[in-house]
């Protein structure tokens, strides 16, 4: 049993506010939901699964459901796996399609944590009291940067790998959002502006870290009955892995992160090798988290990581593993603080030959988004998503 | 430099109330398994390796830095790490009663207790 090629992502919407104070987190749902229909040449009323996390507003799927006014639905799904969910979610649409649980599955995302002014990456948060670990690492001041900072050293400590080539990842980033007119940050960074930039943790700078924005994005993924009548270019899901890492009663490596899991089964599922992919849409909350996740994915070993990614080689058309090309979680958004739809969507984007064509990758067939949702430095969520083009 | 941050309290729960009782008394006590001898982190009342009950075993409180990070972004830069106790588990905890710049991975650090806003003191490590 396989979810190889029994499904499509046939409708893909961005939001394209960064900034959104003048809407709700459920309009904003509702705007991505009618978006990525419109894309699909669909409508509500061909919806019959639907898929959401933990940015949809009220208890699981529930409210959204009523808000967004889907009528048939005869599956749902909402799955909490962090920034991770949507590609995980893309793979679960597929499952269901193929167990025919449903034919048309609706994906939302959307949230506004720059509006709401929250200091999401630097602020200790106590999520639930009853997580069993709270009493032991809440008092720490665990924050999202200097959690995602200890892995970074500890990286640095193993590997030698070097603030230097980290920065290349935010270069890269930086290179193919300056052709994104929605980028927030357009502008083209160089090593030394990001070495230069403020630390935030040791040894992250300011330029390390991803942006706070608003918005969200949507996924429709159908049966290959229903993809074949519509306009675009197929793009079929051929496999996908998730996993959680975690800290395993005390005895972990921080380099590693449930990539490593979750790409194999993906790749195995898929059929193909890491040297196959033509296009990656690689997590990056964090400079740090796109460099464990390139080597835990295999492609390069663990530990070259930093050698990898410097010198442009995840610039398109420069180097040999583009990367991000709407200019990522880095440079372009991360709405709800949660990364992984717009890695799918700029994925899908490439397979359609859809990108900008400053970015736009040749003979893009093959394609994987990668997600690591919640924290890297104690227990994240991994997803792995690989599409190709018919 | 000690912390100048204000440590919350931890939650103290029915599982791991034995925990804070020893670190009123300032004894640092690792949950250690009855059934398979290893000791894990954070603590629980089940071990995590074989399922056994634990006991609380009085630990050392010697360790090695296995990571840490520098919270420069906050009002009162503080220390994150990780440390590796010698009885085995690696814990997430602070380094206090340090000089910032002359931390490094493999270092030898000892146990503190450290005083929370209204609970039981918290387990921290200074260089040894
Ligand atoms: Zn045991």
């Amino acid at each position: 049993m396989t979810i190889k090629g029994k499904a499509y992502i046939a409708g893909v919407f961005e939001h394209p506010t960064r900034h959104a104070p003048d809407k709700s987190v459920a309009q904003l749902h509702a705007e991505v939901a009618l978006g990525a229909l419109a894309d699909a040449g669909l409508t509500r009323d061909d919806v019959d699964g639907y898929f959401c996390a933990g940015d949809a507003p009220g208890p699981g799927p529930a409210s959204m459901a009523e808000y967004l006014h889907l009528t048939k639905l005869r599956h749902v799904d909402s799955t909490e796996l962090g920034g991770a969910s949507y590609v995980a979610l893309a793979g679960h649409a597929a499952a269901a399609i193929a167990l025919d649980k449903c034919n048309v599955a609706l994906i939302t995302l959307a949230g506004r944590p720059r509006s709401e002014g929250v200091a999401t990456g630097t602020t200790p948060r106590l999520r639930d009291p009853n997580q069993p670990e709270a009493a032991f690492e809440f008092p720490c001041g665990l924050t999202t940067a200097n959690g995602y900072a200890m892995c970074a050293m500890r990286h640095m400590y193993q590997y030698g790998t070097t603030s230097e080539q980290l920065a290349w990842i935010k270069v890269a980033a930086s290179h193919h959002a300056q052709h994104n007119p929605h980028a927030m940050l357009p502008e083209v960074v160089t090593v030394a502006d990001v070495v230069n930039s403020p630390v935030i943790a040791d040894p992250l700078h300011r330029l390390d870290c991803c942006v706070i924005s608003d918005g969200g994005g949507a996924l429709v993924v159908v049966k290959p009955e229903i993809a074949k009548s519509l306009h675009w270019p197929p793009v079929r899901i051929i496999g996908a892995g998730e996993t959680v890492k975690h800290l395993a009663g005390g005895s972990f490596d921080l380099t590693i992160s449930g990539a490593a899991r979750s790409g194999p089964a993906a790749f195995a599922e898929a059929g193909v090798k890491p040297a196959d992919i033509k296009y990656v849409s690689i997590y990056d909350s964090f400079t740090i988290t796109v460099l464990i996740q390139i080597e835990d994915l295999g492609f390069c070993e663990k530990g070259m990581g930093g050698k990898f990614v410097a010198d442009g080689n995840l610039i398109s058309g420069v180097g040999k593993l583009p990367f991000n090309t709407d200019g990522g979680g880095l440079c372009n958004n991360h709405p709800a603080n949660r990364g992984g739809m717009t890695k799918v969507i700029e994925a899908v984007r490439q397979l359609r030959g859809e990108a900008h064509p400053a970015v736009q990758v040749k003979n893009c067939d093959l394609a994987l988004a990668q997600g690591t949702g919640m924290q890297l430095g104690t227990r994240h969520c991994s997803a792995t998503l690989i599409m190709e083009r018919e | 430099m000690a912390v100048a941050r204000k440590i919350p309290s931890p939650i103290v729960n029915i599982e791991t109330e034995p925990f804070w009782k020893a670190a009123r008394e300032r004894r640092f006590v690792v949950p250690t398994c009855s059934t398979c001898g290893r000791a894990h982190w954070y603590p629980r009342a089940i071990c995590p390796f074989c399922g056994g009950n634990i006991a609380w075993h009085d630990a050392s409180g010697r360790g090695t830095i296995y990571t840490y990070s520098v919270m420069r972004r906050a009002k009162e830069p503080y220390v994150i790490a990780y440390v590796t106790l010698a009885e085995g588990p690696t814990m997430l905890t602070n380094l206090v009663e340090c000089d910032l710049d002359a931390l490094r991975i493999g270092q030898p650090v000892g146990v503190v207790f450290v005083e929370t806003e209204n609970g039981p003191p918290v387990p921290m490590f200074k260089p040894a």
